[in-house]
C-alpha cells in the first residue's frame, strides 16, 4: 500500500461484523441459561407435584379432618387421616435434635472462633467434615444398635425403638452444620468490635457471650435455621431407630413415625399409582415442605431484622 | 462515687477468668463428643462386621440365609447410579455455574435463579424422591429404574456443583479474562480455554463433594421404588448376551445404602452383622470420596498461584 | 526523674520500644511525660508509631499474638509497670479507658453499653447503675440527647452520638488515664467540634492521650504535644512552645507542612 493509496470505503473483512460468531455465542449462552434455568424447573416441578396429587387427595379427605384427626391409618380399610399424628413425631424428634445440637453446636463455635489456637482449629475442622459426611443410614443403624442399647442401660423402661434415641443421634449429626455456619458468622465479626469489648476490661468469654454472640446474631439465625430445616427433613435415622409406628405422642421415649418415615414406609410397600395410599404421601410431602417454608420464612425475617450493623 | 479496691477488682477478674477456663473445657469437651461418636460407630460396625468382610461378601447376592448373603447387587447399583448422576448433574451443574457467573447479568430473572439454587439446597431428600416419583417415574415413564435413581441424585447435589463451580470461577482474577478478550476471543472461547481448565480443580472437588453425599442417599432412593430384595444384576452391555448398550438403565436395582437398611431392620444377629461390614464398606467409601476432594483441594492451592 | 512541672506525673514511658511479631521495631525508645489532668497530643504523619504507641498503655498489643515489648511505663500513684509480665492486661483495662477511631458501641441499647464496664465489675444493683450511667452520659455532653430513649439500640444513633456514647462508657468505670485514638477521624465537622470540646471539659476528671492526625487539633485542645516520626519520639513540650517556636528542625518541617 503506498502512502497516497485511498482509505478503504468499507471495513475490512476481519473487523466486519461476524453473524456466524454471534449466533454461536447466543446458542451457547442460551443453553447455558437452561442449565441455569433448571433450578427454577425443579423447584415448579416439586410444587406442582406435590399440589397436584394432593388436590385429588383433598377431593377424598376433607381438610379439617386431614388437620384435626387423632388416628393416622390411611392404609387400613377404616381409614383415618389426622396428619398431627405425624406432625407430632416430627415436632418431638426435631425438638430433641435441636436440644442437642444448637447448645454444642454454639458452644464449640464461640470456642472455635474465639478460644482455640489455629492448631486445635485445624485438627477440629476434619473432625466436623467428618461427622458431617456419615451417611443418615450409617447414623440409624448406630442409634438402633447402639445407642437404644445403651439408653436402655439408663432407662431399663426405653422401647426398642424410640423418638429419644434418633433425636439424640439426629442432634449430633446435626452438630456441623450448626457450628460451622456460626463459626463462620462470629469470625466476620470485625475485630474492632471485639477490641472495644476488651479495652472495657472483659475476659474473653464476657467479651465472646456479650459483644461476639449479639454482633453475629444474622449469621447465628441462619445457622439454626438451617438446622431445624436438617432436623425435620430427616428420614433414614428415624425410620430406623424410631419405628414406622404412627403414634400421636409427646414422649420422647415412645416409638413413633414422622412425615418423612410414613413416606419411606408407604414407599417401601407396593403402592399402586393413583391410588389413595399414593396420593397420601404427596399430602404428606406436601406439608412437610410448607413447615420447611414456615422455617424459611421466619429465618428470613430474623436475619432481615437482625442485619449485621458494621 | 467510691473506688473498688485492688483487690475486689481481682477477685472479680480472677472469677471471670475460671469461666473462660471452664468454657474451654466444655468446648472441647463438646468436639470430643463428636469425635466419640465417629470412632464410636466405626468401631462398632468393625467389631459386628470385620468378619464378614471377603471376597464373597463382595461378590454374593443378598440371601435369606444370613452367611451367604453379599453385596453384589448393591454395590454394582451403587456404582451404576453414580455413573448416571454424574452424567447428569456435571455438565449440567458446571454450565448452570459458568452462566451465573460468566454471563448473567444482575437483573430479577439472576436473582429468582439464584434463590431456587440456595432453596433447594435446603429441600429434605425425600422431596426429592417425591419429585421424581410423580414426575421422573410416571409423568415420564422412566420407570422404577437406574436411569431415574440417576436423575433424581443429580438434582439434588446440582446446587453443590453450581456452588463449588462458581467458587472455584471466582477465584481466577479478572486480569486473566481480560488478556484473553484483550486478544480478541469471544466470551465462550475465554470460557473454554482459560475459565475451565483453570477452575476444574475447583470444580472437581465440589463433584467429588456431591458424589460423597450421593452414593449415602437412602430416602429418595426407596421412594421412586428401588427394592430392597434384587438377587440379580441389572444387564451389563458386553457381559450379558442380548443386552443392549443401555438396558441396563431401565432395569431394576438396589443400591448400598438401602442394602444396609434393609438388613438393619431385620432382627436376627447375623444380618446386623452384614450391615455392620456393608456399613464399614460405605462409611469407608464415603471417607476416601471426601479425603480425596480435600487432598485435590490441598494440591489446588500449592499449584496454582496467581 | 525529676519533675519540674506543677501538674503531677500520671504515668511515663521509660525507654519504650515495641516490636510486630516479634521483629519489626515499630517503636525506638520513647521516653515521654503524660501529667495528670492534662492533655498530651501523639501527633506525626502515618506510620511514625502514634497509634502504636498509645495502645502499649492499655495492652491492646497482647491480643495479638507474636508482639513485644521492651521498656516500661510507670503508672502512679502505685508506680505500677504496665508493662510487667506479672501485670494482668485486664486489669490495666479497668483502668485505663480507650475511645477507638471509628465508633465500635455494642449491639445493645444505649443504657447497657455505658453499663457495660460496670457490670463486668460486678456492679449489680439498679439504682447505682442508673446513677452512673446518668453521670457518665452528661459527662459526654449526651444525657439531654438520650435520656429519654435508653432502650434504644446504639446503632440508631448519628456518628458523632455514638463516638460520644464510646466516650460515656468509657467514662462509666472512672479510668484514671482516657486514651483517644483519633477520634473525630471519622465524624464530620460539627461533631469533631462538639468532641473537642468535650476533651477539654473531660481534663478535668481524668488525664487524656490523644493521638491525632489533624495538627490544628493537636493545637486547640492540648496542653502538651509530642512529635514522633518513623518510631522515634522526635519533641515533646508544651503545646504552645512545639507549634510557636519549636527546638527540633524535623518538628518545624512537619508544623509548616513543609513535610508529612
Amino acid at each position: 500500500m503506498t502512502a497516497n493509496a485511498p482509505l478503504a470505503t468499507r471495513t475490512s473483512n476481519r473487523l466486519a461484523h461476524n453473524p456466524m460468531r454471534h449466533w454461536g455465542e447466543r446458542l451457547i449462552e442460551g443453553a447455558l441459561f437452561c442449565c441455569a434455568a433448571l433450578s427454577v424447573l425443579t423447584t415448579l416441578g416439586i410444587v406442582y407435584i406435590l399440589v397436584k396429587e394432593s388436590i385429588v387427595f383433598f377431593s377424598q379427605v376433607s381438610i379439617v379432618d386431614f388437620l384435626t384427626d387423632t388416628q393416622w391409618t390411611p392404609l387400613f380399610d377404616d381409614a383415618h387421616y389426622g396428619i398431627m399424628v405425624l406432625i407430632s413425631g416430627t415436632l418431638v424428634s426435631s425438638t430433641v435434635a435441636l436440644c442437642v445440637a444448637i447448645p454444642m453446636g454454639t458452644v464449640i463455635a464461640i470456642y472455635l472462633s474465639e478460644f482455640a489456637t489455629p492448631r486445635v482449629r485445624e485438627m477440629a475442622k476434619p473432625i466436623l467434615e467428618l461427622l458431617g459426611g456419615i451417611p443418615t443410614i450409617v447414623f440409624g443403624y448406630f442409634a438402633l444398635l447402639v445407642v437404644t442399647p445403651l439408653l436402655q442401660k439408663v432407662f431399663p423402661e426405653l422401647p426398642g425403638f424410640s423418638l429419644l434415641s434418633a433425636g439424640l443421634v439426629m442432634g449430633i449429626m446435626i452438630i456441623p452444620y450448626v457450628a460451622s455456619l456460626s463459626e463462620d458468622a462470629m469470625r466476620a465479626v470485625p475485630m474492632h468490635l471485639r477490641e472495644g469489648g476488651y479495652a472495657m476490661g472483659s475476659t474473653r468469654l464476657q467479651c465472646s457471650l456479650k459483644v461476639v454472640v449479639p454482633a453475629a446474631f444474622s449469621g447465628l439465625a441462619a445457622a439454626y435455621i438451617l438446622g431445624i430445616s436438617r432436623a425435620v427433613g430427616e428420614t433414614m435415622i428415624l425410620a430406623v431407630a424410631a419405628g414406622m409406628q404412627p403414634n400421636l405422642t409427646f414422649n420422647p421415649m415412645e416409638p413413633a413415625a414422622t412425615i418423612t418415615s410414613f413416606i419411606v414406609q408407604v414407599a417401601l410397600g407396593d403402592l399402586p399409582h393413583g391410588s389413595i395410599g399414593y396420593q397420601t404421601i404427596f399430602a404428606a410431602g406436601l406439608t412437610l415442605m410448607l413447615i420447611t417454608l414456615f422455617f424459611n420464612i421466619v429465618g428470613i425475617w430474623l436475619r432481615r431484622k437482625y442485619r449485621e450493623n458494621y | 462515687m467510691e473506688k473498688q479496691d485492688i483487690a475486689t477488682i481481682r477477685a472479680i477478674i480472677a472469677r471471670g477468668k475460671r469461666w473462660d477456663v471452664i468454657f474451654a473445657i466444655v468446648g472441647i469437651l463438646f468436639l470430643a463428643v463428636g469425635l466419640l461418636t465417629v470412632l464410636a460407630l466405626v468401631t462398632n460396625m468393625a467389631l459386628e462386621g470385620a468378619g464378614r468382610l471377603s471376597l464373597d461378601f463382595f461378590t454374593s447376592f443378598p440371601s435369606r440365609r444370613a452367611a451367604q448373603a453379599g453385596i453384589l447387587s448393591a454395590w454394582v447399583g451403587s456404582l451404576l447410579v453414580m455413573i448416571v448422576t454424574a452424567f447428569a448433574a456435571v455438565p449440567i451443574g458446571v454450565a448452570a455455574g459458568v452462566y451465573l457467573e460468566e454471563y448473567a447479568k444482575r437483573n430479577w430473572v439472576t436473582d429468582i435463579i439464584e434463590i431456587n439454587i440456595s432453596n433447594l439446597a435446603g429441600v429434605p431428600s425425600i422431596v426429592y424422591g417425591l419429585l421424581a416419583l410423580g414426575i421422573f417415574v410416571y409423568q415420564f415413564g422412566l420407570g422404577q429404574s437406574i436411569l431415574t435413581a440417576g436423575l433424581t441424585l443429580a438434582l439434588l447435589i446440582l446446587p453443590i456443583v453450581i456452588v463449588s463451580t462458581r467458587e472455584a470461577i471466582r477465584a481466577i482474577p479478572g486480569l486473566i479474562r481480560e488478556g484473553s478478550m484483550a486478544l480478541g476471543a469471544t466470551k465462550w472461547q475465554t470460557c473454554r480455554y482459560h475459565i475451565l481448565p483453570y477452575s476444574l480443580p475447583g470444580i472437581m472437588t465440589g463433584v467429588i463433594i456431591g458424589m460423597a453425599r450421593a452414593i449415602g442417599e437412602t430416602a429418595p432412593i426407596i421412594t421412586i421404588g428401588a427394592l430392597t430384595f434384587i438377587a440379580f444384576l441389572p444387564p451389563i452391555p458386553g457381559v450379558d448376551p442380548g443386552a443392549g448398550p443401555f438396558d441396563w438403565l431401565t432395569s431394576p436395582f438396589t443400591v448400598m445404602p438401602i442394602q444396609i437398611f434393609n438388613w438393619t431392620s431385620r432382627p436376627e444377629a447375623a444380618f446386623q452383622e452384614n450391615a455392620g461390614a456393608a456399613g464399614l464398606i460405605l462409611v469407608g467409601m464415603t471417607l476416601a470420596m471426601n479425603g480425596l476432594a480435600i487432598w485435590l483441594r490441598y494440591r489446588l492451592r500449592r499449584n496454582l498461584k496467581w | 526523674m525529676q519533675n519540674q512541672h506543677p501538674h503531677p506525673l500520671k504515668a511515663e514511658a521509660r525507654n519504650l520500644s515495641f516490636y510486630y511479631g516479634g521483629e519489626v521495631k515499630a517503636l525506638k525508645g520513647i521516653s515521654m511525660p503524660i501529667y495528670e489532668h492534662q492533655v498530651t497530643a501523639l501527633i506525626g504523619p502515618s506510620g511514625c508509631g502514634k497509634s502504636t504507641f498509645l495502645r502499649c498503655f492499655n495492652r491492646m498489643h497482647d491480643l495479638y499474638p507474636g508482639n513485644r515489648y521492651e521498656g516500661e511505663i510507670a503508672f502512679l500513684p502505685d508506680n505500677t509497670n504496665l508493662l510487667g509480665a506479672d501485670v494482668d492486661p485486664i486489669e490495666v483495662r479497668m483502668r485505663i479507658g480507650m475511645v477507638f477511631q471509628k465508633p465500635n458501641p455494642f449491639p445493645k441499647s444505649i443504657y447497657e453499653n455505658v453499663a457495660y464496664g460496670l457490670r463486668v465489675r460486678g456492679e449489680r444493683n439498679r439504682r447505682m447503675l442508673d446513677d452512673k450511667v446518668e453521670h457518665a452520659l452528661k459527662g459526654a455532653a449526651l444525657w439531654e440527647e438520650v435520656k429519654d430513649r435508653l432502650n434504644d439500640l446504639a446503632f440508631n444513633l448519628s456518628g458523632g452520638q455514638q463516638q460520644r456514647l464510646c466516650i460515656a462508657r468509657a467514662l462509666a468505670t472512672d479510668p484514671e488515664l482516657l486514651l483517644f485514638d483519633e477520634p473525630t477521624s471519622a465524624l464530620d465537622p460539627i461533631a469533631t467540634a462538639s468532641i473537642e470540646e468535650l476533651v477539654h471539659e473531660l481534663k478535668k476528671r481524668v488525664s487524656i492521650l490523644i493521638v491525632t492526625h489533624n495538627m490544628q487539633q493537636a493545637a486547640r485542645v492540648s496542653d502538651h504535644t509530642a512529635y514522633m516520626y518513623l518510631g522515634d519520639l522526635i519533641e515533646f513540650g508544651k503545646t504552645d512552645d512545639i507549634f510557636i517556636k519549636p527546638k527540633d528542625k524535623r518538628t518545624e518541617d512537619y508544623i509548616t507542612g513543609r513535610m508529612g
